[in-house]
């Protein structure tokens, strides 16, 4: 009887494929090209780093209250922003009320945790995450703007700093996105009225810039109604900037729809499914999967582009922080603001684009077409 | 028609009646008068060269085609232009696809419930244990965790077979089951389809997989050019082909 083959044991692979020195074979000297600019890279950062380091931080006057504790040094004046950073976070808001603004923040916080934790099941994630779409606007908004159960009234001209961003932004992103996915339905319609309609809606809003907008909504608006009926700026701006992405949103979407193969609509159908069925359990989900990309690349240029409400003169972040710079007892500072913003926004948009990825990660189910 | 003697057990009750059904896609004629009439139980095999009009037919049946002449009436039921009318007859008439479109974000377990939760309101538990059976009838319980990406061909197919079954049909239509399928894979789907045979389903299948329809079909239909040709027995069929189109499309298909 033969021998029973008996399988060379696996080798150790060689060191320089891996571990840290076969990362810096693959991805840093893997061509002479690539080694050129790798040396380039290394030459351009000790160029940059140890001005950028000295300035940020080792020069840096962290400590004090006013300009006068800067002027010994010559990096940068983070008093300036220790001394605002109230300000920027919650504009003109009382600051006896800012608690108000603490408290909305931490509960959406606290009631959105669980939706990232993996552990919870998917029916209790979409449960509570319907019922903090609908419920945290109503909570935020009562507790935000006050009127009642003995809160002092707190006027949306108040409202500002970060707060504001983060409120623009955050009823974009939720007004945008179903108004989004229903506008991308409707032009895929059979229905021509439907059809036309969004079409229309959709070119309108995409054809015109966003300042533009704005400018209408608080300046022109008002012109057409009538006297004495105020409407409130922080509202008309939200409504613009809702509709102004849903149009963006709406595009995104479609184009997720349009890469679901016709088997799958056919599938359904075959299933007895109905339209909202077969749009809801099969297209959507794997529609809205595919352009995860493209969703959160239109939240996050409509994250930044909440700073462009300061043309109406809404002190959201970038404002606020403008406007500090302006502060007589605080000329010259404006570098110090900048980046303060710059890291704000950066920080938020990063995060996005983490969750993303994370997201796209797990929704992965292997699947081949 | 020929009387083969599996004929003869068939129940007189009507499943399918199609009458005087024509397609045009644009200016295009599709079908031509497709005159069809299918008894409870019985099989049919639908072959014929492509572009002959045989998935159409059998999408008609289901309204995943149009048509703009003839009728169609489906368990008693004729298929209109009402929306709520179509999804009742499409929850009694299963279908099988080529590609097997099995849906690929859920698990094969939720494939399977899918339908019997959202259309039929079956509550959750029971869904799972109709869905249970069926794949354990189709081969592939231990499947019932994956998802779609992660089987073969031939598993796919059995799921999307399966599938079909969950939701309890009266009729099933197969266009093409095996025809994207590796020839080793050919053999597990069509002893699914023979099993389901043995149990009495009322079937239409389009397929060139000639042993399938001698074996297992009570009639087979040869079309071409959007036309019903020829309808035999299949020992008949195959053995005397009465027109000379007929007769090509076997030795052409055949001799392979």
């Amino acid at each position: 009887m033969a021998e029973p083959h008996i399988p060379h044991p696996d080798l150790p692979p060689p060191v320089s494929s891996v571990g840290p020195i076969g990362w810096l074979r693959r991805n840093l000297l893997s061509s002479p090209l690539n080694i050129v600019l790798t040396l380039l890279a290394l030459y351009l950062l000790t160029i940059a780093i140890p001005p950028l380091l000295s300035w940020a931080v080792l020069n840096a006057t962290w400590s004090g209250d006013s300009r006068d504790a800067c002027q010994a040094s010559h990096g940068a004046c983070w008093v300036f922003i220790r001394v605002h950073f109230d300000q920027f976070m919650y504009g003109f808001y009382p600051e006896g009320q800012r608690w108000r603004v603490d408290l909305s923040a931490l509960l959406l916080i606290f009631s959105a945790a669980p939706l990232f934790i993996r552990a919870v099941p998917s029916l209790v994630k979409l449960r509570l995450s319907l019922s903090i779409l609908v419920l945290y606007p109503l909570i935020a908004f009562l507790l935000l703007s006050g009127g009642r159960f003995g809160l002092s009234v707190v006027e949306t001209s108040r409202w500002g700093g970060l707060l504001l961003t983060l409120v623009i932004a955050g009823v974009g992103m939720t007004a945008a996105l179903p108004l989004g996915i229903l506008l991308a339905l409707g032009r895929r319609s059979q229905l021509p009225a439907i059809q036309t309609l969004c079409v229309t809606f959709i070119e309108f809003w995409r054809g015109v810039p966003l300042i533009t907008v704005l400018f209408m909504s608080s300046v022109m608006l008002p012109l057409f109604l009538p006297t004495g009926m105020n409407f409130d700026k922080l509202l008309r701006a939200l409504i613009g900037v809702s509709l102004f992405q849903a149009a963006y949103m709406a595009e995104v979407v479609r184009g997720g729809l349009q890469a679901i193969p016709k088997g799958q609509f056919e599938a359904a159908a075959a299933l007895g499914l109905g339209f909202w069925k077969m749009m809801g359990l099969i297209v959507l989900p794997q529609a809205l999967k595919l352009v995860i990309p493209g969703i959160v690349n239109t939240f996050i240029a409509l994250f930044k582009d909440t700073s462009l409400v300061l043309i109406i003169g809404l002190f959201d972040l970038l404002n606020t922080v403008h406007n500090a710079t302006t502060n007589p007892a605080w000329l010259g500072f404006s570098t110090e603001g900048y980046v303060f913003a710059a890291a704000v926004y950066w920080l938020f948009c990063f995060g996005m684009s983490r969750y993303s990825q994370s997201l796209e990660k797990r929704l992965h189910t292997g699947h081949k077409r | 028609m020929s009387e083969s003697p599996a004929h003869k057990l068939l129940s007189d009750q009507v499943m399918i009646q199609m009458d005087g059904v024509h397609k045009w896609y644009g200016a295009f004629h599709v079908l031509k008068d497709i005159n069809l009439t299918v008894q409870k139980g019985e099989r049919i095999v639908v072959c014929g060269p492509s572009g002959s009009g045989k998935s159409t037919t059998i999408r008609c049946i289901n309204r995943l085609e149009e048509y703009q002449r003839g009728r169609i009436t489906v368990d008693g039921q004729e298929l209109s232009n009402d929306v709520k009318q179509i999804e009742r007859i499409r929850r009694e008439v299963g279908m099988v696809f080529q590609h097997f479109n099995l849906f690929p974000h859920l698990t094969v377990l939720e494939n399977c419930t899918l339908a019997p939760i959202w259309v039929r309101k079956l509550p959750r538990k029971e869904a799972v244990e109709i869905a249970m059976r069926y794949l354990e009838r189709v081969k592939i319980p231990e499947q019932a965790g994956k998802y779609p990406g992660q089987l073969s061909g031939g598993q796919q197919q059995r799921v999307a077979i399966a599938r079909s079954l969950c939701m309890n049909p009266k009729i099933m239509l197969f266009d093409e089951p095996t025809s994207a399928l590796d020839p080793e894979m050919i053999k597990e789907v069509l002893e699914t389809m023979v099993t389901l045979a043995e149990d009495g389903m009322t079937m239409i299948c389009v397929t060139h997989e000639m042993g399938f329809a001698k074996t297992v079909a009570h009639r087979v239909i040869f079309m071409d050019g959007g036309e019903i040709i020829e309808q035999n027995a299949p020992e008949e069929f195959f053995t005397n082909p009465q027109s000379d189109r007929t007769r090509l499309f076997l030795s052409q298909i055949l001799h392979h």
